[in-house]
């Protein structure tokens, strides 16, 4: 299977022991600089300018300036220490600037320097510090080894938010022209190609016409995969990698025979072929509004009443929580259903009023558990009640299999950890510290493995669904473990009854 | 970066992808596999073509399903599988696969 990594993988050992601290261990890590044509794209310099430090100064005082929670976040800490063992990518590298309250002291250090009293006056009293070269060297570093996963921000007793401090951090990067490849040249694709593969619209027509034969064949039923149909009732917006990988695919054929089954006439844009807002990783409201604002276009052209959104766990934090800012107001579409609604609250809805019926034995063949995917769990949420995005996949993955088992309490729901591939770090030039970052949550599922005999991890993130396929090999488990939570639906939905 | 094929020196991204597509001949995938301490067979080969006819036509890479379903259909049916795809490729077939046959590298979340 996977070759072995040309680095040490931590034996998987005792639940959550914190780590020896281990200083510059994670040093060496940081992902490729993003070429002058990704940076151009985004309106950003092609290569680190001449003036950098000034203009990244000014950067951060208009930032603290727009965004009143940043000025209070970097003011605020107290250096009580809650946070220093929250972080998975601390606990799994033991490097201490990736304790939360240290990486936002890369950053906290400067702005003390330069826009507070006794930083500009006394700045060794108050632990400020010019920003050098060798400062700007540990921002891109260690803000390119925090997933934005707000785990740290739950157990913060003043609720500093990291992800905050690590997306204003690359927005200054990126102003003076030192940005990250991977998250840059997958905007400039979405901004021409509409989605994050760079999947041109007749690659993206054959695949669906592929899927539509293979679901055919496989269960007699004529199932549409629908691309750029005008009139359509609901316009279902999905990560691209539901297109392309395994084992997302299989989630986006659940959804297909969801719709399918409940007779709700749907279709896929080839203008918005991505949920996915890489936008929001990178701190830029400019590129997040400009991705979002191509879901709005598709909507009006195709005459939609009804934006679904995928399995994609960041996507639904910006559909969630931005989307109506970003790009409303959405009141062309029909007010009976929330704007946007994500795939799990259809599928929800539907079992409830019995429009779908599941056979969860169906799934006898599996134990299963659930990963919580950070955005989802801490920044958004299902349904109309407080934790409905807790409640309803668990409902929806009951409802769909007879044998599920939570992982530890301190690990999901509001405390689950990140898959470690979170934040735009899902990219080769970082294998390492994913791998490493993902140690919190492969303890937890070995745990309730050896306890429960799970044989698979269900999620509803095409990030983490990427970042497991690839990392458990280095845990002992199988890369196949992980599945889309519509896998488990559309593998149990009763097709061909009357509803 | 650059490697060297048939005395030309081709220019390569920081991993080992071709700069320029239209560079490539089949020693470019002889070459970058040797870098890998892996020799092609046939079926490497097999699994080369198609990600080239498919690029010529859709100028993207293949979905891993449209390509092992295209494998299983020349190769036969047991290997028509992502777990035959990783015996082959080992760093992943969407990854190593097209770097070999000259493509970009698939990007997003995969």
């Amino acid at each position: 299977m996977a070759k072995a990594p040309d680095f040490e993988v931590q034996d998987i050992g005792d639940y959550l022991v914190t780590p020896p601290v281990m200083p510059d261990s994670m040093a060496h890590s940081q992902p490729f600089v993003a070429k002058k044509e990704h940076q151009e794209a985004l309106g950003f310099p092609g290569e680190l300018i001449d003036n950098w430090q000034e203009v990244a100064v000014a950067k951060l005082g208009e930032l603290t300036k727009k965004y009143r929670g940043l000025q209070v976040y970097l003011d605020s800490c107290v250096k009580c220490g809650a946070c220093t063992d929250k972080c998975h990518y601390f606990l799994g590298t033991g490097d201490p600037k990736n304790m939360p309250v240290a990486r936002q002291d890369l950053l906290r250090k400067v702005y003390r320097r330069y826009y507070t009293l006794p930083g500009k006056y006394f700045p060794k009293l108050v632990g400020a510090e010019d920003l050098t070269e060798e400062v700007l060297d540990d921002w891109y570093k260690y803000y390119h080894q925090c997933s934005q996963c707000r785990r740290c921000s739950v157990y913060c007793p003043y609720g500093i938010d990291t992800a905050e401090v690590s997306m204003a951090a690359r927005e200054i990067m990126d102003t003076v022209g030192k940005g990250q490849k991977y998250c840059n040249e997958i905007i400039g694709k979405v901004h021409t190609l509409g989605n994050n593969l760079g999947l041109p619209e007749k690659a993206l027509a054959h695949t669906l016409e592929g899927l539509e034969e293979d679901v055919l064949e496989d269960d007699g039923v004529a199932v549409k995969f629908p691309l750029d149909v005008k009139g359509a009732d609901v316009l279902l917006v999905t990560p691209s990698a539901d297109f392309f990988a395994e084992p997302h695919i299989d989630g986006l054929i659940g959804y297909a025979k969801v719709f399918h089954q409940a007779g709700l006439s749907w279709t896929v844009s080839s203008h918005a072929s991505e949920a996915a807002n890489f936008g929001l990783f990178i701190g830029s409201y400019e590129n997040m509004q400009k991705v979002a604002l191509r879901i709005r276009e598709a909507a009006l052209e195709l005459g939609v009443k009804r934006i679904v959104f995928g399995e994609c766990g960041h996507a639904w934090r910006v559909g969630y929580s931005f989307l109506n800012t970003l790009a409303g107001p959405f009141d062309f579409l029909d007010s009976n259903y929330p704007v946007p609604q994500h795939i799990i609250e259809v599928t929800h809805d539907l079992l409830k009023q019995g429009r779908i019926k599941l056979d969860p034995e169906a799934n006898d063949d599996k134990r299963v558990t659930f990963h919580d995917s950070c955005n989802v769990a801490r920044a958004s949420r299902m349904g109309s009640k407080a934790g409905g995005q807790f409640v309803l996949p668990r409902e929806v993955i009951k409802a769909a299999c007879n044998n599920f088992f939570d992982m530890r309490s301190d690990t999901i729901e509001e405390a689950t950890f990140c898959c470690g591939g979170g934040g735009g770090l899902l990219t080769d030039d970082l294998i390492e510290l994913r791998t490493k970052g993902a140690l919190p949550r492969m303890q937890a599922l070995k745990e309730v493995s050896d306890q429960h005999q799970i044989t698979h991890m269900a999620a509803i993130c095409a990030i983490c669904k990427s970042q497991f396929s690839k990392v458990l090999p280095y845990y002992g488990f199988e890369m196949d473990q992980i599945i889309s939570v519509h896998q488990l639906v559309g593998d149990a939905l009763v097709m061909n009854t009357e509803h | 970066m650059t490697i060297e094929v048939n005395g030309k020196s081709l220019e390569t991204d920081e991993e080992g992808y071709l700069a320029d597509l239209n560079e490539w001949e089949p020693d470019v995938a002889t070459v970058m596999a040797g870098i890998d301490d892996c020799e092609l067979s046939d079926n490497h080969w097999e699994v080369i073509n198609f990600l080239r006819d498919y690029y010529e036509e859709y100028q993207i890479a293949p979905a891993v399903r449209v390509l092992t379903k295209a494998i299983g259909k020349k190769l036969g049916k047991d290997k028509g599988s992502s777990k035959y795809l990783y015996e082959l490729y080992p760093y992943g077939p969407a990854k190593q696969a097209c770097k070999y046959a000259g493509l970009p590298k698939p990007t997003g979340c995969v």
